[in-house]
């Protein structure tokens, strides 16, 4: 498996069945892949879709059913269309249950940047904003650290903050974090994955407590 | 069909300064054949309310080329890479809301609602400067209604009435949008005879449709 794969096949299984779950752009749309066929877990995408699926092999892609990043998808048996302004009320409404979703940085107490990068040719927000302030249980799937090798998850935010709630669990291909009253708690290390090194490539302060359940509770 | 319109008759409706909500996630249910019939008006000055600019050179990217667009309150622009740089270099001003609270603004706008208090954005760079207010132990952020002059909106079908259904997620903010303005030309791929669009599946009735152009497929 490549990185992405990694922390998208890890994301899957903190998912519990019966949940409603919105992946966000980018390595979220993968989690999908990992789903068990017979899954009961329904997806959601902001563009109003219940019910994503992968494109069938033998279907020409429909660009009037896509996801949030624009390409094209299939849906499930059961799936239904909406309009934005129902969907975005089902997101802030607290009818989603997950949100999986990138970030540029997570700070000490688990709050994401996930929207702005001054200087650089970047302007939107998306739904993220919408997303973290309105869904039960937020998942960041991300690399560990920038493709220079920097650490992504730092002790304050050189980006502008995408809300001030602390998210639920950040997954990245070598570790992943539970974030419990505002502070980081490293929970799971990936195969072959030491603390030292996650301790190398994280610039944050964390707690380590390996003993955890890997399955989280929905809060909402 | 009475609501019929040709591009002869389109270009009057969309004068020099007004505020255009134009339907689209991206270029999926995007009202593309209407987008070119402005291209082909000397219109310039427009307020565009969309969640996207389009992509380059495409769909409502072809306007901004055309430096028709003075302002662009919507979402996220950074598909579009001439947008991004016509607001750093400051020709074309711009309004990021979170695309939750921009759809429930249009949808405020449309049933004669005149602000909304909203979740998302609180505390963050978006809502400077903006009222807050606390409700039930929660902060809300102040976001006025959104209404236009004119709202140039995508659907599947019509019956010669004006009722619209809409295909897939294709559907997005074109129903919303379908409310808030004064002057609503929908564009679509099929007229059919009143009647053979059942009441159970119209999403958009006709009190909202003032005007329809035909979708012209090539150039889709």
């Amino acid at each position: 498996m490549n990185v992405k794969q990694i922390i998208a096949s890890t994301v899957a299984k903190h998912l519990n069945e019966g949940e409603i779950v919105n992946l966000g752009i980018g390595i979220p749309t993968l989690v999908t892949e990992y789903l068990p066929d017979d899954s009961s877990i329904y997806i959601h995408s902001e563009n109003g879709i219940l019910g994503v699926a992968s494109v069938p092999e033998d279907q020409e892609p429909d660009f009037d059913l896509v996801n949030a990043g624009k390409i094209p998808v299939g849906i499930n048996e059961g799936a239904s269309f909406f309009d934005s302004a129902d969907s975005f009320a089902m997101i802030r409404g607290g009818h989603v249950d997950v949100a999986v979703i990138g970030a540029l940085e997570v700070d000490r107490k688990g709050r994401i940047a996930n929207w702005s990068v001054p200087g650089k040719n970047v302007l939107g927000v998306g739904g993220a904003m919408d997303l973290v302030e309105g869904v039960g249980r937020v998942i960041i799937a991300t690399t560990h650290t920038t493709k220079d090798g920097l650490p992504k998850i730092v002790e304050q935010a050189n980006y502008p903050l995408t809300s001030q709630r602390s998210v639920d669990l950040i997954i990245t291909e070598l570790a992943t974090f539970r974030v419990k009253e505002h502070q980081l708690i490293l929970s799971e290390l990936a195969d072959g994955v030491t603390i030292k090194e996650v301790k190398r490539k994280t610039a944050a302060k964390f707690t380590i407590d390996l003993t955890e359940s890997s399955k989280e509770i929905s809060v909402s | 069909m009475k609501k019929l319109i040709t591009k002869e008759q389109v270009i009057p409706l969309i004068q020099n300064g007004h505020t255009v909500m134009v339907g689209g996630f991206g270029l999926t249910g995007a009202p593309l054949t209407l987008i070119e019939m402005l291209g082909d008006s000397p219109v310039k000055d427009l307020t565009v309310i969309s969640n996207n600019l389009g992509e380059p050179g495409k769909g409502l990217g072809k306007l901004l080329v055309q430096k028709k667009i003075k302002k662009a309150i919507g979402s996220f622009f950074t598909s579009n890479i001439d947008a991004v740089k016509a607001s750093q270099a400051g020709e074309l001003e711009v309004e990021l809301l979170p695309q939750g609270t921009m759809a429930e603004a249009i949808r405020a706008g449309g049933a004669g609602v005149g602000a909304i208090y909203i979740k998302a954005s609180v505390d963050t760079l978006l809502s400077e400067g903006k009222e807050m207010r606390v409700i039930d132990d929660t902060k809300y952020v102040f976001q006025e209604a959104l209404k236009a002059d004119v709202a140039i909106i995508k659907a599947y079908k019509c019956d010669t009435l004006g009722n619209l259904i809409y295909r897939k997620s294709a559907r997005n903010f074109n129903p919303p949008m379908a409310t808030a303005a004064k002057v609503v030309i929908a564009e679509v791929e099929e007229i059919v005879e009143v009647g053979q669009l059942t009441p159970d599946e119209i999403v958009t009735p006709h009190l909202y449709v003032n005007y329809v152009v035909l979708n012209r497929k090539e150039e889709a």
